[in-house]
């Protein structure tokens, strides 16, 4: 025993399935926190963007003179500032525009000293435009003759997708039912509370510095990089605080190299920041799509085929949103047991707001399809929805057509669960029957569950993160990650990981992740992959640190290896728990000796999953999982507003790490899915919105909040951080058709274009009463 | 007194904010969210909608909830403003911050300082309210990550240790 040391034996404890706050929340509830909405930097100018108002135009002329002698002003750019500086996934946009193809196109930017000489000067550029006829919607853009949004894609195709699994006439034929249905999910978007801004700055070498909200920084290096014909490794990304971002940061747009053309013109930082009407308008969407899907089984209820003819509104550029079909098609093969698939999308350009990825990515909308046509199937042959669900369901070791391996499924606990705390087949027999009694309040019971990626999805080349992890004199951890922190919480469970592996308390740890010159590659905050991948790497250099930690003090204690452990601050032996040396002392003693030793380590992890490549048959994500909700609801029948009074939710998220962020993301979750399944809808009429505000555009408040009752599966995912899987999208997925087979439970209407608000609902109602259904 | 020079197109008053009298000049037509933010450094009430529909930018204003995206900061004079910045006492949280650090009622943390604001109010008038009444009045305030249920536990945990210290003191 070390002399100094009178601390009591230590036992053993665990952190993991813990609450541990995020580390930054204490300076959030008290205003500490800079978001990047809050910065101001010195000699910085603020930028405003001049956009179209008009959804399709040629630019006749622009006449900038007036705006340029505004005392105050720095710099007017116009499209030929930008031009040919193409960017985005198939080099179809620019930052300016030398022609119109949705409402928001930037067609003119300023710096000016304050936002008010930017916004007179905005007002006296003189635009002359020639209105030319648009396409709104993807069947009017495919149709032979239909105007061109680009004039270099013809039919005004953009991406298209296809998988085929199986011989889908021979399934059909021995099918003995088949639902066919078009859903036509419907626009919305992010609505961060913080509202999309930027700030750039150029050094006197050229160097590109943004500060942004990004929730990709290194590959967001490489997309920005061609909108300003920089090298991305002349871009240094920096991110501040962000006010949410959900997906809508996962792409370039223009708002930034905006900001950064500004930024070279005048040689000063220029901050770009939106209003909320301009954040309704010109942030991303999610994709509004059609989807003809038809799902076939045989009278005993088993699955026999599933076809999907997807036609997207890719909007006027390419973003993300048109990308989706990659995961569309994972559920539409991999929702239950389904042994033949034909699935096809194609994306239409048309003169709409464009689509990025948000929250789900497109399994919301595939899902709506998916979950109702199993309540209908479930319906025709009559089934139990649950026995229907349970009939099909994978089990562990289950490979989809695609290739997805289920290695730890818990999709029939999922269901056996929700199903059971819920009450489930009791009250939907009940209030089925109760359907066609008198009474203006029906209540309603619906099922539904999906299937997601949980430990990344690998459709970049790699899905891997660099860690830096370092240990100083006084037992204090700095994590230095590519893994970014927009809000969900990464920061927490890194500190609680740091905190499980060195046993030191969470609150020694430190987190450095933004900065992209000093902190290593990531993927991106996407595809519910950061707990799992993160997780895993901070694992790993943890673990690394301890082995080099441990094997000094053994030396310097005269143990014999592998006997000791580091608890509470110390170094102990691991059978008793009995101290042996503070950590901090140690690692002192291993940096000041003879020869010298810091501790410092580094780890590069690449999940075993596999690229998802061209013909989208490989196991892209290192885990699936699964979720169920079952929404218990009371329908108005006479006005058609839906009040859900409960949700149960099961999910398998393999193993809890930080309890009380599993929760809030869960809850989180929800609450935007309901927005999406009740209230929220971009009200766009030939290209522009209509209503750009929150009065307008109806978010999820407090007192709609219904109760949920959560039960965590533990599958313990084998390639996950402690069995971990990730798990923030499948909330978001799942809640909308299981409000739409609630509806059906209570009403037998079903609503086919989303959302259920009370117009869409009561209307349904009345048409099924006229039709004497 | 100083000498107070007059600036063209600007008004000079003097505002307090958080207990403290602030002189500040600013033009006529701004609100009482921009001056805070952009004349007194003052930027932890946040900017969300500017339309008064979201609720990020509310302060107390002689102790009420008050939308300062709504109100033109010269209306203020003379009365006691309360921002997110005065609720701490020194290094002290109060206990609706406390709260919402610890039980996850800040995500992203962009509407947290308004959520508190609007829940002092709440508290201050009610100091048991149930978890109904806590969402009615919080309805106001938009959150795009917790799906609230973390705040109104936050809020229920502040009643509790307010009604709690209110006691230690009596």
């Amino acid at each position: 025993m070390e002399k100094n040391v009178t601390v009591s034996p230590i036992a053993k404890s665990t952190l993991i399935g813990q609450r541990v706050k995020k580390p930054d929340a204490p300076d959030k509830a008290t205003g500490k926190t800079r978001y990047i909405n809050d910065m101001v930097l010195p000699q910085m100018l603020i930028g405003k963007v001049l956009f179209a108002g008009r959804p399709h135009a040629r630019i006749v002329r622009i006449d900038t003179s007036a705006a340029e002698k505004l005392p105050g002003v720095y710099a007017v750019l116009t499209g030929k500032d930008a031009a040919g500086l193409k960017f985005g996934f198939v080099r179809d946009n620019v930052a300016l525009k030398d022609k119109v193809r949705c409402e928001h196109d930037e067609i003119a930017a300023v710096a000016a000293e304050t936002e008010e000489i930017a916004s007179r000067a905005l007002e006296l550029i003189k635009v002359e435009y020639e209105d030319l006829p648009g396409v709104f919607t993807p069947e009017a853009g495919a149709l032979v003759g239909a105007p061109l949004v680009h004039d270099n894609f013809p039919g005004n195709k953009s991406l298209h997708f296809e998988f085929k699994h199986g011989d889908l006439a021979a399934a059909e034929a021995a099918s003995d039912c088949v639902v066919d249905s078009v859903f036509r999910p419907h626009h919305v978007t992010h609505c961060c509370m913080g509202t999309s801004c930027a700030i750039a700055d150029f050094d006197h070498n050229g160097k590109l510095t943004i500060w942004t909200q990004t929730q990709y920084p290194y590959n967001y290096k490489m997309d920005l990089a061609p909108a300003l014909g920089l090298n991305p490794g002349d871009i240094r990304v920096m991110q501040p605080p962000v006010g949410g971002a959900f997906g809508s940061k996962l792409d370039v747009y223009p708002y930034e190299p905006i900001a950064a053309l500004l930024a070279r013109k005048t040689g000063r930082p220029v901050k770009v920041i939106y209003s909320r009407e301009e954040e309704f308008k010109a942030a991303p969407t999610r994709q509004a799509a059609i989807i003809h899907m038809r799902t076939g089984c045989t009278r005993d209820g088993v699955l026999t085929f599933r076809s999907a003819d997807v036609l997207l509104d890719n909007g006027a550029y390419t973003s993300w949103g048109p990308t989706i079909p990659v995961i569309m098609m994972r559920t539409t093969s991999g929702h239950y047991r389904v042994p033949v698939v034909d699935f096809k999308a194609q994306a239409i350009y048309t003169n709409n707001p464009y689509a990025g990825s948000f929250r789900g990515y497109g399994n919301v909308q595939t899902t709506y399809a998916t979950a109702q046509q199993m309540d209908m199937l479930a319906d025709m042959v009559d089934l139990d929805p649950l026995e229907f669900h349970l009939k099909n369901a994978q089990i562990s070791g289950e490979v989809t057509p695609q290739k997805s391996f289920l290695r730890e499924c818990a999709l029939v606990e999922c269901l056996e669960t929700a199903a059971a705390a819920s009450d489930y087949s009791r009250k939907r027999k009940a209030y089925a029957a109760a359907r066609d009694k008198p009474g203006r309040y029906k209540k309603g019971i619906g099922l539904a569950s999906s299937i997601h990626n949980a430990g990344g999805a690998k459709i970049h080349k790699s899905d891997g993160i660099g860690t830096i992890l370092k240990v100083d004199d006084y037992a204090r951890v700095t994590v230095i990650t590519g893994a970014s922190e927009i809000g969900q919480g990464i920061d927490a469970v890194i500190t609680l990981i740091v905190a499980e592996e060195l046993g030191v308390p969470v609150e020694h740890v430190t987190i450095v992740n933004n900065d992209s010159d000093i902190a290593p590659w990531d993927v991106g905050v996407h595809a519910s992959r950061t707990t799992f991948i993160a997780g895993n790497g901070t694992r790993r250099a943890a673990q690394k640190a301890k082995a080099q930690i441990l094997s000094a003090a053994a030396k310097m204690l005269n143990e014999p290896a592998g006997t000791l452990e580091l608890r509470g601050g110390f170094v102990v032996r691991d059978t008793c728990g009995t101290p042996l040396i503070e950590l901090d002392r140690l690692l002192r003693r291993m940096h000041f000796q003879n020869v010298p030793e810091l501790v410092m380590v580094t780890d590069y992890y690449e999940p075993n999953s596999e690229p998802e490549g061209a013909k989208h048959i490989s196991d892209h994500s290192a885990a699936y999982s699964h979720a169920v909700h079952i929404a218990e609801i009371t329908v108005d029948t006479l006005t058609g507003e839906i009040k859900v009074d409960k949700v149960t939710v099961a999910q398998d998220v393999g193993r809890v790490i930080n309890r009380m962020g599993l929760e809030g993301q869960i809850e989180g979750g929800i609450a935007i899915g309901l927005g999406y399944a009740l209230s929220e809808n971009m009200r766009i009429e030939k290209g522009m919105l209509r209503n750009p505000c929150f009065r307008d555009y109806k978010l999820i408040t407090a007192p709609e909040m219904p109760p949920l009752d959560m039960h965590f599966i533990e599958s313990n995912c084998a390639e996950g951080p402690y069995g971990a899987k990730g798990i923030s999208e499948l909330p978001t997925i799942v809640i909308a058709p299981a409000i739409a087979n609630a509806l059906y439970n209570a009403t037998g209407v079903r609503i086919f274009n989303p959302p259920m608000s009370p117009e869409t609902v009561a209307r349904a109602i009345f048409e099924a009463r006229q039709a004497g259904k | 007194m100083g000498i107070t020079a007059t600036v063209p197109g600007k008004v000079h008053i003097t505002l307090k904010v958080n207990g403290e009298e602030m002189e500040v000049s600013f033009a006529p037509y701004k609100t009482l969210l921009e001056v805070l933010r952009e004349d007194l450094g003052l930027t932890g009430t946040k900017h969300g909608c500017e339309l008064g529909e979201c609720g990020a930018c509310a302060v107390l204003v002689d102790g009420a909830p008050l939308l300062s995206c709504l109100t033109l900061a010269i209306e203020c004079e003379g009365r006691a403003i309360e921002t997110i910045e005065g609720l701490a006492n020194g290094p002290e949280l109060h206990p609706l911050q406390e709260a919402f650090a610890d039980l996850g009622g800040s995500q992203c943390g962009y509407c947290t300082p308004g959520a508190i604001m609007t829940a002092k109010a709440l508290l201050d008038n009610e100091p048991e309210p149930s978890s109904q009444r806590i969402k009615e009045a919080m309805a106001g305030n938009l959150c795009r990550c917790t799906g609230y249920q973390q705040i109104v536990e936050s809020v229920e945990k502040a009643a509790g240790c307010c009604r709690h210290a209110e006691r230690v003191k009596a």
